[in-house]
């Protein structure tokens, strides 16, 4: 082998490595940072991993929203018209955060089934949902019907959640889980 | 009348646009001058015409005409007159004039400026851009006509949404379109070169300085969005891997390096098809990203009410012109291998590293950002990629590329004796190591690796770009594209270095704030002493004072707000800034908590303006190296080959 032909084997062979390395490294992270998207609907039948980061997003429930007098907290459930999920919120709101509105939290299931949410996000244009949550929402609304079609009544449901057949869109105050 | 007299000059503009696409490319190959020479006249009147159109819905503005749909949607009544002509760019329809001005005002720039390059090549150029135009022109009419009229006009309009109403709005847009409209004449360039067949150091040298400008503009309007979101949003971060974000940024990192290759092209006359390669993807990442923006599937900040039919027109669009693009570059790019040499040790050689590094931060970027949308299209699941992985994954290249920079910009080309190199970067290198090891110890305390290393990286891309401007260090005769090079250089690494120190100190809390009673961070004290209602010209707000000390010493007093737009009734919060060149001291206003109390988020964000700061220096590089004389120089040498391109200029490391 020339020496020439050395050189370049050894500055292909440092290169491979390198860029193997790094695709390694950023597949790495790239599998750890993927946020999965969850309708309290999914939420709730197909379960949440513990460990995980993920998204859960929907309407916040009328009359949903309770914080403490002074405190930083606030909690609140969830919806998607079928399913409810309760979420509990330390820090500054988003400006558009209302009962009523479209949401997606990020966080982790807590220990008591409550989801902590690290950051909100509400869209900051009142006539644009979020297309996760106008998909969740549609899904949701389905759900529902189906469930009351094959005779479900809301109000025996799991504790997590209640389905509610409310053909307005409005799931108004028939909560029965999370507190 | 007056909008019907802008729909008219904006059909007037899509004939003459048709004219300006079909006209010079079929002169082209017929050698019809006649065909030819209508390339300019078409450009110009298309130019005029876009302009009629533009002015008629910014009058449509100013006057508010709520008759007009677009105008109804994002204006109102008591809208102060600066925002009314940022309101024109203020939602879809409006933007897309916007672009469509600004391709108009590129082309006939082209079209004054080429007077040294060949005709036939000139007309295929323009004939290129005249497709593009064609493709947004009817896009806009088919699709999103900004002068549609409601019937019955409203009495009012809806407003523009409050959080646009701001004066960035009035520059940051047009600075981004500019930029990625700008791609697209050096889009246009590699294709007329493809369709010629050749690629000689005139042409790179013609493309350059066309690169450059669209690349400063969208330097430019990437780092104002940036600034915009940090203080507008209230949130304090200066990037969020958002893929709007990211939209623009490819274009971007792409458009770097494709100068890079340029230059290697215009004084080595190598890496040819790849510049070519690179010019094509830079304008299609840009036709990606306003696919991304315009289309509503991403979750981002920036996508507003959204509309499948446009998405899947400009899906339409972008997939014709990339394949096309393409498969002329699959059929032509071959026969234009180069078959100069280099040695490892030579500026070809890290201006190729610097490709690669910038490529494989393009492509670990553009996973991140279209994976979930490949996901949801396979109804595999809806995903979101969080921003650590954006983080990590651009490191990845850019620690090796920092490293490289200082190196790269003291060798010579072809090959370069490994001894000067060395002692003239030992002094530099000792430097970074001198003053990048202590600061972030001796200012805050402690310090990670990353951030160690990342403040070495910025005092070494600074240092080695400063000493190559020192004489006996740098080129015997400095020329202007060489400064400009320099400059850009120790802008990035005056960027780095506040990428480093926001990213490694920066501080927040949200915290209720109760009168009288301090909330600390980071050594400052921060007492919220009360609230009042204060009015706005159309919106109404509450203010609040907060006292800001250090060590028991009075700083500053900072007066966030919250406001509500008296149309939309939406909340928006005005975050207050304590500025300065050592950290800036961020105060926004959640809700109140009862008892005058207000929950508060407090950030402190140590060397932030640096990043903007590096920027500013980024896009001046540009400028000065626009302005060198050989781009201006009257020639008539576009037969002379690339290997012979002009030496002395090139050889920047013959100290």
């Amino acid at each position: 082998m020339t020496p020439t032909r050395k050189r370049r084997l050894v500055m292909v062979t440092a290169l491979v490595a390198g860029v193997g390395l790094a695709t390694t490294l950023a597949l790495r992270a790239f599998q750890e940072n993927m946020l999965y998207f969850y309708s309290p609907t999914e939420f709730v039948e197909l379960g949440v991993p513990a460990e995980r980061t993920i998204r859960v997003g929907g309407l916040v429930a009328d009359g949903s929203v309770r914080r403490a007098p002074g405190s930083m907290t606030i909690e609140f459930l969830v919806t998607d018209h079928a399913y409810t999920v309760p979420v509990s919120y330390t820090g500054v709101l988003p400006d558009l955060f209302r009962e009523g509105q479209g949401v997606v939290a990020r966080g982790r299931i807590g220990d008591n089934g409550v989801f902590v949410a690290e950051n909100l996000m509400a869209k900051h244009d009142e006539n644009y949902m979020p297309p996760e949550v106008a998909q969740a929402l549609h899904a949701g609304k389905m759900r529902a019907i189906e469930r009351a079609q094959q005779g479900f009544p809301a109000e025996t449901e799991s504790n997590n959640g209640a389905a509610v057949a409310d053909d307005s869109g409005h799931a108004g105050s028939s909560y029965s889980g999370g507190y | 009348m007056v909008p019907e007299l802008g729909q008219v000059a904006l059909v007037l503009a899509l004939i003459l646009a048709v004219v300006q696409s079909v006209a010079p490319l079929w002169g082209s190959y017929t050698g019809n001058r006649v065909l030819m020479s209508l390339a300019k006249p078409a450009v110009t009147g298309q130019l005029v015409f876009a302009a009629v159109a533009f002015g008629a819905l910014t009058y449509a503005f100013v006057t508010h005409d709520f008759s007009v749909a677009f105008v109804a949607g994002h204006s109102n009544s008591e809208l102060p007159m600066f925002y009314r002509f940022g309101a024109v760019w203020g939602g879809h329809e409006g933007s897309l004039l916007l672009w469509i001005l600004v391709l108009a005002i590129w082309s006939v720039l082209v079209a004054v400026f080429s007077r040294q390059m060949p005709e036939r090549f000139v007309a295929r150029v323009l004939g290129v851009l005249g497709v593009v135009a064609v493709g947004f022109l009817s896009f806009t009419l088919f699709t999103s006509n900004p002068f549609d009229r409601l019937i019955p006009a409203p009495v009012d309009g809806q407003d523009l949404n409050p959080i646009l109403q701001d004066p960035a709005l009035m520059f940051h847009p047009p600075l981004l379109y500019i930029g990625y409209v700008g791609f697209a004449v050096a889009f246009a360039f590699a294709i007329a070169a493809l369709l010629e067949g050749r690629i000689d150091a005139a042409w790179a040298r013609w493309t350059r300085p066309w690169t450059t400008a669209a690349w400063l503009f969208l330097t430019l309007g990437i780092s104002l969005g940036s600034w915009w979101a940090y203080y507008e949003l209230g949130w304090g971060g200066w990037w969020f891997w958002d893929p709007v974000e990211n939209a623009s940024f490819l274009p971007w990192l792409v458009g770097t390096a494709l100068i890079h290759s340029l230059a290697v092209t215009e004084k080595r006359g190598l890496f040819k098809s790849w510049t070519l390669l690179l010019a094509i993807s830079a304008f299609s990442l840009s036709l990606l990203g306003t696919f991304l923006v315009r289309s509503g599937i991403l979750v981002s900040v920036h996508a507003f009410a959204a509309d499948p039919s446009r998405g899947m027109y400009i899906l339409a669009f972008m997939g014709i012109v990339v394949t096309v693009a393409l498969a002329l570059y699959a059929w032509r790019a071959p026969s234009m291998a180069s078959d100069a040499g280099f040695k490892p040790l030579s500026r070809e050689t890290f201006l190729l590293a610097n490709n690669i590094l910038l490529v494989i931060a393009t492509l670990l970027i553009l996973l991140g950002t279209l994976y979930p949308l490949f996901m949801d299209a396979l109804n595999l699941g809806k995903i979101s990629v969080g921003p650590p992985y954006f983080d990590l994954a651009f490191m990845i290249p850019m620690f090796p590329l920092m490293l490289l920079i200082g190196i790269g910009l003291h060798t010579m080309w072809r090959q370069t004796p490994s001894t000067p190199v060395w002692r003239k970067l030992r002094i530099p290198a000792l430097a970074a190591l001198v003053i990048g090891i202590p600061m972030p110890l001796f200012f805050y305390g402690t310090a990670g690796a990353l951030t160690v290393l990342g403040s070495i990286l910025a005092f070494w891309v600074m240092i080695t770009a400063v000493i190559d401007l020192l004489p006996r260090v740098g080129p015997a005769r400095l020329t202007r594209s060489h400064i400009g090079m320099c400059v850009a250089h120790f802008g990035l690494g005056v960027l780095i270095l506040g990428v480093t120190f926001v990213s490694s100190y920066d501080l927040e809390v949200d915290r209720a704030g109760i009168p009288g009673q301090p909330v600390d961070l980071a050594g400052y004290e921060f007492t919220l002493l009360g609230t009042r209602g204060v009015q706005g010209p159309n919106f109404d707000a509450i203010e609040a004072e907060i006292e800001v000390s250090r060590d028991g010493e009075f700083v500053t007093t900072l007066y966030p707000q919250k406001r509500v737009y008296r149309v939309q009734r939406d909340p928006i919060t005005q975050t207050a800034i304590g500025g300065g060149w050592r950290r800036e001291l961020l105060v926004s206003m959640g809700e109140p908590l009862g008892d005058g109390a207000w929950s508060l988020r407090i950030q402190y964000k140590p060397l932030v303006r640096y990043i903007w700061l590096g920027t500013i220096f980024m896009a001046l590089g540009g400028v000065i190296a626009i302005s060198d004389r050989r781009y201006r120089l009257a020639r008539r040498r576009e037969t002379e080959p690339a290997t012979t391109g002009s030496a002395p200029a090139a050889a920047g490391g013959q100290g």
